[in-house]
């Protein structure tokens, strides 16, 4: 899988507000990620995480500053680039197999159904292609979202609290299953997500927002070799980082 | 329930309707003069099913036809174009803004209200009825695919355009099969309201067609056994309508949304 560098410079971006003063959300982004990086995106609530994903994704637009992908600067959505939501993001009238062909329609149909059995194979859903996804738990949907995506080959992957909505069991060993694909297909990610301990297993720069509207505080580079485990000496120092910058404490 | 029951339970019920119905009319119709008992209405049927001589097929058959046929082709105009343009509304703030007022105007006039302008305006008691069963299904088909289409959940239309797509191809693969289940829902009830409106329509003014069939009865000596024969017959065909669009909300593209949400 080819990747691209993501490229983000003095993004800012308000709201219109009904009778009020337009909401900032974000605040002069200036962001590299390069070629088959992992960044994670952590910081509070309503710091515009996912207003970030939106515009890098090309579906909303900047007030000011410039996304380039390549070099290229975004205009709209592009199979290029998938964004993974935390939900429902995958389609519940098509079958599991009809969700991981869809953005496969400019393929033959042999080649598609076989791109589709390879990942139905690779997320694990082998005896569910004909399900739909009512039918599914909450750990085999995000698989089928993650599935979706990665079949079109994206070269850059936007993931919006893809894992938000799992259980900490299903959440862990969704959690490994991306660092796999991802170490496998090497796509260049920016991952959001609220939980520090997602960042520091994953990331290998950990991007901290500040509180609405969002600037970027720090990014914190995460250079532990994978596999990486919870625990060790240098994951703790990293956490404890995170932690500070967020205003948390490690105790509770 | 065990399943004896679900066949006997509505057999004896119907067994007991039919008896009291039986001792009701025997018993003079509780002021009703003439409602016929359930072996006159069955000679009535008798009657009805029964080819005049000099016609071709049962007196029946024609009337059958003539209102399943308007119902059939009125309905299908709604849908035609009741479907793209609720998407159309649905999904352009612009055509909702230029249309909606109309739209809404239109639907809450009874399509009985204007049997007389159908009569004047178009020729033929075909398209009269046609005409006035398109008005009565096309705005529940219209307003319920507008809401379906306006309220697709926009991480779908998302999702499609992340895909690459675009315009006509989004509409068709994104939000149709999205406002689907609704849309199929709006068409059933469309259909039973278009049944009661060809019946209607055919009582006051448009010529053949089972309700004329009452009325015809009813001029001829006020023949109760034809009329209640007819009505039942109405009922039995509506429920038949009603059971073939059942069979399309069964369909998989269109019952998933019922499992998905519990
Ligand atoms: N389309 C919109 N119109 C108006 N306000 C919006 C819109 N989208 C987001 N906002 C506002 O922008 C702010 C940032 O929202 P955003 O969803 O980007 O936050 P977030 O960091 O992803 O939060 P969370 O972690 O809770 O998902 C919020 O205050 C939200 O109310
Ligand atoms: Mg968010």
């Amino acid at each position: 899988m080819a990747s691209s560098r993501i490229e983000v410079q003095g993004l800012s971006k308000s709201f219109a507000r009904r009778g009020e003063a337009r909401l900032p959300v974000l605040q002069s982004i200036d962001l590299q990620v390069e070629p088959g990086e992992f960044v994670c995106l952590l910081g509070p609530s309503g710091c515009g995480k996912s207003t970030f994903l939106s515009i890098v994704g090309g579906f909303e637009t900047a007030d000011a500053g410039s996304v380039s992908i390549d070099g290229a600067p975004v205009t709209g959505p592009d199979p290029r680039r998938i964004l993974v939501f935390q939900e429902y993001g995958i389609f519940p009238w098509l079958s599991v197999e009809e969700n991981l062909g869809f953005g496969l329609q400019s393929l033959v149909p042999a080649e598609r159904a076989r791109r589709v059995a390879h990942w139905v194979e690779a997320v694990g859903l082998g005896g569910f292609e004909k399900a739909l996804p009512a039918a599914l738990s909450g750990g085999m949907r995000q698989r089928v979202a993650l599935a979706r995506a990665l079949a079109v080959e994206p070269e850059v992957l936007l993931m919006d609290e893809p894992l938000g909505a799992l259980d900490s069991l299903t959440r862990q060993a969704m959690r490994a299953e991306v660092a796999r694909l991802w170490r496998r297909l090497k796509p260049t990610v920016v991952f959001v997500t609220h939980d520090v301990d997602e960042a520091v297993l994953l990331a290998d720069r950990v991007v901290v927002m500040s509180a609405r509207p969002g600037r970027i505080v720090e990014i914190v580079p995460v250079a532990i070799p994978h596999p990486r485990r919870f625990g060790e000496p240098d994951y703790v120092t990293v956490k404890r980082r995170l932690y500070r910058l967020l205003g948390l404490s490690d105790e509770v | 329930m065990k399943r004896g029951e679900r066949i006997l339970l509505p057999l004896a019920f119907a067994g007991a309707l039919l008896l009291l119905w039986s001792q009701w009319a025997k018993g003079g119709g509780g002021g009703v003069t003439d409602f016929p008992t359930p072996a006159e209405t069955l000679r009535g049927f008798q009657h009805l099913l029964g080819t005049p001589p000099g016609e071709p097929a049962p007196l029946l058959l024609k009337h059958v036809v003539a209102s399943l046929f308007r119902t059939t082709f009125g309905f299908l105009f709604a849908a035609l174009l009741g479907i793209p343009l609720g998407l159309l509304l649905g999904m352009s703030a612009r055509a909702h803004a230029a249309l909606n007022w109309l739209v809404q105007f239109l639907r809450p006039i009874s399509p009985i209200a204007l049997i007389p302008i159908s009569i004047m305006v178009f020729r033929g008691d075909d398209l009269r009825a046609v005409f006035l069963i398109f008005y009565a299904a096309f705005f529940p088909i219209a307003i319920t695919t507008a809401a379906a289409a306006s309220s697709v959940p926009p991480v779908y239309v998302r999702a499609g355009r992340n895909f690459g797509l675009k315009g006509l191809a989004l509409v068709r693969q994104v939000i149709v099969p999205a406002a689907l289940p609704q849309i199929v829902t709006s068409l059933r009830v469309a259909a039973g309201i278009s049944w009661l409106v060809v019946v209607a329509a055919e009582m006051l003014g448009v010529q053949g067609g089972l309700g004329w069939l009452i009325i015809d009865a009813r001029y001829q000596g006020a023949r109760t056994d034809l009329i209640v024969g007819t009505i039942l017959i109405i009922g039995v065909l509506g429920l038949g309508i009603d059971l073939l669009l059942r069979r399309l909300e069964r369909h998989p593209r269109v019952s998933w949304s019922r499992h998905e949400h519990g």
